[in-house]
């Protein structure tokens, strides 16, 4: 017996034995891998949110270019009578001769010299252009005949050498734009007329073809995004609390509820996408309604949020003590006005949170979305009314920063980490209101 | 929109019911309020809820029946007008309702008029063209009978539309009158309206199941019309995925399968360890202080929408791999092992990183399920922290770990966008993790994306697939769900 | 039966074990002993006693610092074991842990067999050479727990599956196994029914031939029963501290007498 016991305690407090100095080391060791796991996951974190963000901002400022056009009346109103349908007439194509003819006049007046010929050089201004001149003109018919300064937006790739994307080793084998370009860029930064500026259209404007990456942008899927949010909010809201309510205070013991619970806690792990198949085969194919519509949207997204809506509210509901309901029920109120007067009410703060965080899963959600058909077109119209923008067809934050990632200009993927920048700031603010609502009113009973 | 007026007529209607409602229950008692049973606006909400409610309910009701009915009637026209033809009746009848919808479309807009449409010919006129400047593609020439059978569904749409309305406003007329003449002041409004509200909470809770039986049927229908076009021993055991349009397609589910589980194991094998180390790190180590500030950290991973992980995968991670297993002589390793950016590796590893807060939540929740008498014990007998966690601990708590994995691996075989940026398009049986692969996710998306036919087993397998995900996720689920219940029992 | 006869102990000088003097705890603000000063023998049951929260659970697990593992917890004074300080820095809490065992209040078997639960701690600490050497170790500690022959047919049979009584004696033998030289028992019978309660009391008369043990209870009759010395701790200071006899006959201080009499507490 002795000799078991002096290998494990003979000897001093003072001293590790062997055997404990190498334990001690396996401790060490264990507890490093615990550090490390953290330290991994943390630096994950860094790594994805410096990517997004050093990716992401360079689509928040953008290049313009500064230009006197002289609106020739020849060109534009040949009959001079300022006849709006007359100058209606009159095609983008008409208008790009102006542009040529002004920046041919812009560099000449700078003395830059350039091998490039004049239709070659507008090849540095967006293929927006001509349709901004034309919109402008006709918006203003008087200004037919004076100089006007425009503000044009730069090509991608202009903007992509401002912000170092894009230099004369990278456009090598690239058909649109050649180094003589970025000379004559040089030129006309050095001139000031070549500018960064904030890019509020990014925020505001609407998604624009494949041609001009320039001029995308996430207003319009913020909207598409923020009616589906709506249509969720009006649907989940109420049924995921009267079924909280109903299976929390009056669910009779049976199997019928065991059955509804199971159900619930099931539902909240279905994969989204499967939510996607259903929205298609009902809302879709067998309801008629109409292909990406945030409508749909809203119902797929629904009827996913529904069972997290549902969970954290039961769990809102069952901190409320059963004392509560006794004083009520003691006053002679019916179980239903306990409910409704007391509960509820001492609830609310605990729904609202995770009624919220519910919107912001939504909110983020892709999956289902492919499959109701709101990616794979150009959401270039702002709807004009509620009912369109339920029903018309639209895009959503998450679907739209799909769409970019698609696209094979990489001009794109700038557009699509500062939408991401974007969608984050929303879901942030979101959750940070949930925080805020539970310090604020959160009892403990 | 003649539905959405509908509806606002009714709600208009309700609030009317609920004024009249309550200024009879006060007028009955000449005034003297106490002498109601219920409280007056009790009265007010039983007429309201009587006009409302059933007709909303027949509203609903025959928004849902009038396509079955109508599509029944019609589609028997077709086959007994019909047999000589060898096409489906399925197919005939989508280009019916393509046909009738397409119609409507162009009613809508003024393109054409009703009774352009009722004499219109098939043979002269040329339909399809039309109806594909309106956006509506047929897929073929609008033949003379389809074009009857479109006419006749159009006509007994608006038939049963127009019927519609006039049941739908019957009713709420007859509730509003028989609740209205009900109400008097010995009448038990309140707990009329009281069971009334009960109903629909009973109704909102059941809608849970509805969803499931809807997720369910959905796709069971299309799965059974899938394998009446398209042998299910070839989706289950053939080998091979090569969809394509012209018919002999091979649909087998398994190499599909493949992919979802080599993808969903590299992402379990980056996610337990590190998940489960930093749980451990967390519940047995860390000072308060360092847990408050790490928690919310991680589970900003977990708060991050999957779309940005995708693009995480297509744009970041993908491009790196290449660079340090790829471009030969270019890269880091001057290895030639990967060229693309998307591969198992790429979709694994990103996947890995959003499940890792998953995993240590879960994880966590079970650690410190396992009761302080345990570490107690051990740390007492003079074992080091490590030993008590990974003898005592994470013995007591294995069978919540198991469940947690579970949960963890039925979210990355459910996992979409990360998968659809990031794992590739090709469906083959490899074992090469620098490879691009497929998933029954991504092979769900690229079926029913864009232009899809619904009576070709191209677009129909995506429902076969959709339902084998949702059988898969939901066994891996109960098993998981029971497992953790069956733990948290045991020291409860 | 009378509970409060004393039996007649030989009352020899025997070696100080611990030697405790001007302990302070403070849990964050609250003082939780104040200024305590104890020494317990080698081979002697000394008992704790004292009314609910007054210091008495807290001091014990000062005695093989369970109390780290509280964060808000520190402890000052000078605690020696055998003349070593054991809150000194280059102590090794898992070494002073295999020296000072302990056995907690509510009997807590790891879910795993009463074999394994008995043939922890000697695993961890290395002490046996091989699967038979174990295997001896093991049937001594049941043996001595006094549970060996009800549990002898089933030694793989789960530990969660014994009753309480039986429970608390599989963890007495766990903490046996280990050796250690002061056996630290914090109201070890206060889950257990009165036989239970009179087999693990039986059981710690016995471990006196070896082991220093201190058992804090809160059953005056308890402590009469079993131990040579007793502390009388109230609200976190050391009341009175003498011979068991001595306390529960003769007591010097008002206080001890009033608890003893039923009157606090």
């Amino acid at each position: 017996m002795k000799t078991s016991l002096d290998r494990h305690s003979g000897g001093s407090l003072l001293m590790q034995s062997t055997r404990t100095k190498r334990r001690n080391a396996a401790e060490t060791r264990f507890k490093l891998y615990g550090i490390a796991a953290i330290a991994v996951s943390l630096l994950m974190l860094m790594v994805l949110l410096t990517t997004i963000v050093s990716k992401g901002l360079g689509a928040y400022q953008q290049t313009f270019i500064t230009l006197q056009v002289e609106l020739l009346e020849k060109k534009l109103d040949k009959k001079g009578n300022r006849n709006l349908t007359d100058i209606k007439k009159v095609s983008t194509f008409g208008y790009a001769p102006l542009i040529k003819a002004s920046i041919t006049e812009t560099v000449e007046e700078l003395g830059i010299v350039t091998g490039l010929k004049a239709k070659q050089m507008a090849g540095i201004l967006s293929k927006g252009a001509a349709a901004q001149l034309r919109d402008y003109v006709i918006a203003n018919p008087g200004r037919i005949g004076d100089t006007v300064q425009f503000r044009f937006l730069a090509t991608s790739r202009v903007d992509g050498y401002l912000k170092g994307r894009v230099s004369r080793s990278s456009i090598e084998n690239d058909k649109s734009i050649a180094p003589e370009h970025l000379d004559l860029v040089d030129s006309l930064i050095e001139a000031g007329l070549i500018e960064k500026t904030f890019n509020i259209d990014f925020i505001i404007g609407a998604d624009a073809s494949d041609q001009r990456p320039e001029a995308a942008g996430m207003g319009v899927s913020i909207l598409g995004s923020l009616s589906m949010v709506l249509v969720v909010l009006a649907l989940a809201l109420p049924i995921g609390v009267g079924a909280s309510i109903y299976l929390e205070e009056f669910a009779p013991k049976n199997w019928v509820t065991d059955v509804i619970e199971v159900n619930i806690s099931n539902l909240a792990a279905v994969p989204s996408i499967v939510f996607g198949i259903l929205g298609l085969a009902v809302f879709i194919n067998y309801m008629h309604l109409p292909m990406s519509a945030p409508l749909v949207g809203g119902l797929v997204l629904t009827l996913m949020t529904l069972p997290t809506i549902i969970i954290s509210t039961r769990a809102a509901l069952s901190a409320v003590p059963p004392s509560i309901r006794d004083a009520a029920l003691g006053v002679g109120a019916s179980p239903m006005q306990t409910v409704f007067h007391h509960v509820l009410p001492l609830a609310a703060p605990g729904i609202l949170t995770g009624t919220i965080i519910g919107l912001a899963q939504a909110l983020g959600e892709t999956a289902p979305l492919l499959l109701i058909g709101m990616v794979g077109f150009v959401a270039s119209n702002a709807p004009d009314s509620i009912a369109s923008g339920l029903l018309s067809p639209n895009s959503a934050m998450p679907a739209q920063i799909y769409e970019w990632a698609k696209r094979a200009d990489p001009a794109f993927y700038e557009r699509a980490w500062g939408g991401i920048i974007l969608l984050l700031l929303f879901l942030v603010s979101m959750n940070l209101v949930a925080v805020i609502l539970r310090r604020r009113f959160e009892r403990r009973w | 929109m003649p539905t959405f007026w509908l509806i606002a007529c009714l709600f208009l209607m309700s609030a009317a019911g609920f004024i009249l409602g309550r200024y009879r229950a006060v007028l009955s008692t000449g005034g003297e309020v106490r002498k109601l049973h219920s409280l007056p606006s009790y009265y007010g909400y039983n007429v309201a809820l009587s006009t409302l409610l059933p007709a909303l309910a027949a509203l609903a009701l025959w928004s849902i029946l009038q396509p079955l009915v109508i599509d029944a009637r019609v589609s028997g026209m077709i086959s007994t007008d019909m047999n000589s033809e060898n096409t489906s009746a399925e197919l005939m009848m989508s280009d019916v309702q393509r046909v009738s919808e397409g119609l409507n479309i162009a009613v809508a807009r003024n393109e054409m008029t009703n009774e352009e449409i009722r004499v219109m010919d098939a043979d002269t006129v040329d339909l399809r063209s039309r109806l594909a400047d309106l956006g509506i593609a047929l897929g073929s020439e609008v033949r003379p009978e389809i074009l009857t059978a479109a006419r006749q569904h159009q006509d007994m749409t608006h038939a049963g539309r127009l019927m519609m309305t006039i049941v739908v406003v019957l009713l709420a007329i007859v509730g509003f009158a028989r609740s209205y003449g009900l109400t008097d002041k010995d009448f038990r409004a309140r707990n009329v309206v009281e069971r009334c509200v009960f109903a629909l909470l009973a109704l909102a809770a059941s809608l849970a199941i509805l969803t499931t039986v809807g997720i369910v049927f959905s796709m069971l229908f299309e799965t059974i019309s899938f394998f009446g076009l398209h042998s299910w021993k070839d989706f289950f055991l053939g080998t091979t995925w090569a969809p394509n349009f012209r018919g002999d397609s091979e649909l087998s589910i398994l190499p599909l399968l493949w992919g979802t589980i080599y993808i969903s194991l590299i992402a379990l094998l980056v996610a337990v360890p590190i998940g489960l180390y930093a749980a451990i790190y967390l519940s047995e180590y860390a000072s308060s202080s360092t847990r408050s500030f790490a928690k919310p950290l991680l589970e900003i991973l977990a708060g991050i929408p999957t779309i940005v992980y995708g693009l995480f995968a297509l744009l970041t991670v993908g491009p790196m791999l290449v660079r340090i297993f790829g471009r030969g002589s270019e890269g880091l390793l001057g290895l030639t092992w990967m060229t693309g950016a998307t591969s198992v590796l790429t979709a694994g590893l990103v996947m890995g990183i959003m499940l890792i807060p998953f995993v240590s939540s879960l994880s966590d929740d079970i650690i410190n399920a396992v009761p302080q008498s345990m570490r107690d014990a051990s740390l007492g007998l003079g074992a080091t922290k490590s030993e008590t966690v990974r003898q005592v601990v994470i013995p007591a708590a294995l069978p919540g770990i198991v469940g947690a994995v579970l949960l963890a691996a039925s979210r990355a075989i459910g996992e979409t966008m990360i998968v659809v940026m990031g794992a590739g398009a090709i469906a083959k049986f490899s074992t090469n993790p620098l490879e691009a692969m497929t998933t029954i996710t991504t092979r769900i998306v690229s079926q029913l994306t864009g232009d899809t036919d619904f009576a070709s087993p191209e677009t129909l397998v995506a429902f076969a697939l959709g339902l084998s995900l949702f059988v898969l996720t939901l066994g891996l689920n109960i098993l998981a769900l029971a497992i953790v219940r069956t733990y948290r029992e045991q020291y409860d | 039966m009378n509970d409060m006869t004393l039996t007649e102990r030989n009352v020899d000088i025997k070696d100080i074990k611990i030697a405790a003097s001007n302990v302070q705890v403070h849990y964050g603000e609250t003082h939780a002993i104040k200024d305590v000063n104890v020494s317990i023998e080698d081979k002697t049951v000394t008992a704790f006693i004292g009314p609910s929260g007054c210091g008495k659970s807290t001091f014990l697990r000062c005695l093989n610092r369970m109390n780290d593992t509280i964060q808000t917890c520190s402890v000052k004074g000078n605690i020696l074991l055998d003349g070593e300080d054991i809150y000194d820095k280059r102590v090794d809490v898992v070494q002073l842990r295999a020296k000072v065992g302990m056995v907690f209040q509510k009997p807590n078997p790891f879910p795993k067999s009463i074999y394994d639960n008995v043939a922890y701690g000697p695993k961890i600490h290395g002490m046996a050479r091989g699967k038979s050497e174990l295997d001896e170790i093991v049937e001594k500690a049941l043996r001595r727990a006094a549970i060996w022959e009800e549990v002898k047919d089933r030694l793989n049979a789960p530990g969660t599956g014994l009753s309480g009584g039986q429970q608390q004696r599989l963890c007495i033998a766990r903490a046996v196994a280990t050796e250690p030289e002061v056996l630290l028992m914090d109201e070890p019978c206060s889950a257990l029914d009165p036989i239970a309660t009179a087999q693990v009391e039986e059981l710690i008369d016995e471990l006196r031939q070896r082991f220093s043990v201190v058992i804090v209870t809160h059953s005056m009759q308890q402590a009469a029963r079993v131990s040579q010395k007793t502390a009388f701790f109230h609200l976190g200071s050391l009341v009175e501290f003498g011979e068991t006899g001595q306390i529960f006959t003769n007591p010097n201080d008002p206080r001890t007498e009033s608890y003893i009499t039923g009157r606090i507490g």
